[in-house]
């Protein structure tokens, strides 16, 4: 019943795929697209800090700190595009989103 | 090593139930708590994994700005969200059987890179590095060989802070603003005016 480097993996690759998987099924709702992306980033923090571990280099969770800041960055800068967005057009249909390009 | 297994199962059914339901919610706010539940877990998984600063960072993070950031703009927004959930069904299949292979494929090269080159020969997980904490393993770490990174991960927090007050910072026109300016440029001549009223008149404004 040893918990090993493989079982840490599969669930960080099933948080993977659940992500990519909701960016495909609530391709109208950004606000969810927004939310799977933050899934696939965490599965993507899962590895690093397991392959840290299982491979005693430090070095894995430090990376992972970064792609927490991005990540934390990357919320931040979308969310406000999508207030902007709402605020110009009233709704947050992703559709009609390519009129944002000048 | 049982207790360890039971709680590693716990929290990687949850992560994945979480996960599940934060696609297939129909309230989005529902959505942002099955996040937060999800980053919960996970952080469950890293202390398990003996990460434990990261595991702190992940909940303060997320869970105290990233989710509650998520809460703001989903109870903000007036959204009519059964509309976006038109063409859900539609993508089912197709994003299903792509999502289905996908795991097939990370699974086996996971199963796979755990049992070749240093991974195999890795003896289990180390939940110390020598005689340090975890917080401190990452601090002499970070503040000496990353520390340039380190900075540019600041920078790259001051640039999101500011795009977003940028992007999200309204002029309206009609809007009273204070004028600091005109405050302190107002004197006694142009603030005050003196009339003599005879008794009974009253006076024009």
């Amino acid at each position: 019943m040893t918990i090993g480097l493989s079982h840490y993996l599969v669930v960080a690759a099933i948080l993977f795929t659940i992500g990519v998987f909701g960016i495909f099924v609530n391709r109208r709702n950004i606000i969810v697209i927004l939310m799977s992306i933050e899934l696939i980033l965490l599965a993507v923090n899962i590895n690093l800090v397991a392959f840290s571990v299982f491979l005693h280099d430090v070095v894995g969770q430090i990376f992972a700190l970064f792609v927490l800041t991005v990540a934390a960055a990357e919320a931040a800068v979308g969310l406000a595009i999508l207030v902007t967005f709402f605020r110009w057009r009233g709704d947050i249909a992703v559709d009609d989103a390519a009129v944002m390009k000048g | 090593m049982l207790p360890q297994a039971i709680a590693f199962y716990v929290l990687a059914a949850v992560t994945v139930i979480g996960a599940l339901s934060v696609i297939f919610a129909r309230n989005p706010v529902h959505s942002v708590l099955f996040l937060i539940t999800d980053f919960f877990s996970a952080a469950g998984l890293f202390v398990l994994m003996g990460a434990e600063f990261l595991a702190m960072i992940l909940l303060v993070v997320y869970v105290g700005a990233v989710a509650v950031l998520f809460l703001f703009v989903v109870m903000m927004l007036d959204v009519d969200f059964a509309t976006l959930r038109q063409g859900f069904s539609r993508y089912l299949p197709l994003g299903g059987a792509i999502a289905f292979i996908l795991t097939i494929e990370m699974g086996i090269v996971a199963a796979s890179i755990a049992h070749t080159g240093a991974a195999a020969t890795s003896s289990g997980p180390l939940t110390q590095f020598g005689s340090v904490t975890n917080a401190e393993a990452i601090g002499r770490v970070l503040y000496t060989d990353y520390v340039y990174i380190f900075q540019a991960a600041g920078m790259v927090l001051l640039v999101a802070m500011i795009g977003a007050i940028v992007l999200t910072l309204k002029h309206r026109s009609g809007a009273k603003r204070q004028n600091v300016g005109d405050q302190t440029a107002r004197t006694e001549a142009k603030g005050m005016r003196l009339v003599t009223i005879k008794s009974g008149d009253g006076i024009e404004a």
